[in-house]
């Protein structure tokens, strides 16, 4: 279970994240939406310890973040843009992580069969298409069997087939019990995938709750439409002010 | 820290700039055996070259694969490590693949073409200038932003130790002729360590008649073990300052 609390940080004059307020709990799947710009992935890297808040905490498992690495045992991460050193082929990227991981028990190497990557462990890294860096940074994340899930647009750059391979994945994982935070513009995959919504804009959370709800509140039927009806709101909102 | 060096060190070392590097240093050290019969005067010339190339490259490369590896920085981020572990690791492979270009490219020739002491000392500062300037490449790299900056600082710290500096000192010397400054253009020299790589091997040339007094000066403290000693601390000093200031704000930095 991971607590944010009071989160905040700006870069420079930008403030990115306003006391950002949020639990993610075991054995649900987030959908993180919100505009370009609106936190997402600095939520997300802070959550990793990639990015370092001006104020409030995270934790994991009830243990604080700050100054710690071993959390991140629990994390798969899959990134936006996977880029790896050039003359690496694949086999020693799977070798190099399998090495950096004490929990060995639970290797998970199906991603890697149905990508077929394990016929291409001696192929170089700059050789690979940005689809098959997105199926290698994926295999990654699933591979150790990790109790919580950061996928950071997860299908964009896939073909059709692959996608639904990882749509595959990910159902059949969420039904085990991980915590699952996909950040995503593909309404219909959030729709599919994730059971809960939150949903950010200039750095602060305007709405957690379940897709159900949301979609009951709006009177709407699918979740693109539900919030493209709360953008709208939203807008007329600031437009009154 | 050696699971991760070990697979960066392997991806550079295959690199093409590196191989590059390490034939143009080759073909650098065997022609300026072949064309001088002298091999005092073909030290001499290597050794105005090297300490050009060598902290050029060392600074360049750095910066850019810095750069290049940040993706791959945030997905070791991501691992159960510390930012430190990932840090040394990058430092290291880079250091150790741009020694190993300059051992083929240099110490091996030179070994086989002219051994001596001076060689010995030139193979030497080679290395520490690698360090030094991998170092100070680190350092702007991680309190840049953006590559093109980290680049254009990078290549400032070259042009102030190679040419900048020099111009300093000279003026200084010009400008204070009438005081005695032995001690002063000794400290002088220490804070810049191509210079102080310069000066061991000119010493170890027995050029330094060419100095006039102050290189009797130098004769006398670098001649001796001491000297020696001093001038690799300095070195070691300037390897480790720029390092831990780079650790320092990376392990604080945002990715």
């Amino acid at each position: 279970m991971i607590i944010v609390s009071d989160l905040s940080k700006r870069f420079g004059k930008l403030e990115v994240l306003k006391s950002i307020q949020v639990d993610f709990n075991h054995g649900k799947s987030y959908a993180m939406i919100g505009p370009n710009g609106s936190g997402k992935t600095t939520l997300i890297k802070c959550v990793l310890g990639m990015v370092l808040p001006d104020t409030g905490t995270v934790s994991v498992n009830g243990k604080s973040i700050t100054n710690d690495w071993s959390y991140r045992n629990l994390i798969g991460y899959m990134p936006q843009i996977g880029r790896y050193p050039d003359q690496m082929k694949i086999g020693q990227i799977f070798d190099m992580i399998r090495d950096l991981r004490q929990d060995q028990s639970h290797i998970d190497e199906d991603l890697i069969k149905e990508f077929k990557l394990d016929y291409m462990r001696d192929k170089r890294m700059h050789t690979l298409s940005g689809g098959t860096r997105q199926k290698v940074s994926a295999s990654l994340a699933f591979l150790f069997n990790p109790r919580i899930m950061i996928l950071d647009e997860p299908t964009a750059g896939l073909d059709p087939i692959a996608v639904e391979i990882l749509k595959e994945k990910i159902l059949s994982e969420k039904n085990r019990d991980r915590t699952f935070l996909i950040t995503s513009h593909i309404m219909s995959d959030l729709d599919e995938l994730t059971s809960n919504v939150v949903y950010l804009e200039d750095g602060k959370i305007l709405f957690n709750d379940t897709i159900d709800l949301l979609k009951e509140e709006t009177g709407e039927l699918k979740l693109g439409r539900a919030i493209a009806t709360i953008m709208k709101r939203n807008l007329k909102k600031t437009e009154i002010v | 820290m050696m699971k991760i060096a070990k697979y960066v060190l392997y991806d550079i070392l295959r690199n093409r700039f590196v191989m590059l590097y390490a034939f143009l240093l080759l073909v650098i050290t065997s022609s300026m055996f072949s064309l001088d019969s002298d091999p005092g005067k073909a030290t001499l010339s290597l050794l105005n070259i090297i300490l050009l190339v060598v902290p050029l490259v060392s600074i360049i490369f750095t910066t850019i694969h810095f750069y290049n590896s940040y993706e791959f920085i945030e997905l070791l981020l991501a691992q159960p490590v510390s930012r430190k572990t990932i840090y040394f690791a990058e430092y290291f492979s880079i250091s150790l693949a741009l020694s190993a270009a300059y051992i083929i490219g240099v110490a091996i020739p030179i070994l086989l073409l002219n051994f001596s002491e001076s060689s010995v000392y030139l193979i030497m500062a080679g290395l520490l200038l690698t360090f030094v300037f991998v170092a100070l490449a680190f350092a702007a790299s991680v309190a840049t932003r953006d590559k093109a900056k980290a680049i254009g600082v990078a290549l400032l710290f070259w042009f102030y130790f190679t040419l900048i500096y020099d111009g300093l000192i000279l003026y200084i010397i010009y400008s204070f002729s009438d005081y005695p400054l032995e001690k002063v253009t000794l400290t002088l020299v220490s804070l810049n360590p191509i210079d102080l790589a310069r000066i061991i091997i000119l010493l170890k040339l027995d050029l330094s008649a060419l100095m006039g007094y102050t290189g009797a000066f130098y004769k006398n403290f670098f001649g001796n073990s001491m000297g020696i000693i001093y001038s690799i601390l300095f070195l070691v000093a300037w390897t480790l300052t720029p390092l831990l200031l780079a650790m320092r704000i990376f392990v604080k930095k945002d990715i």
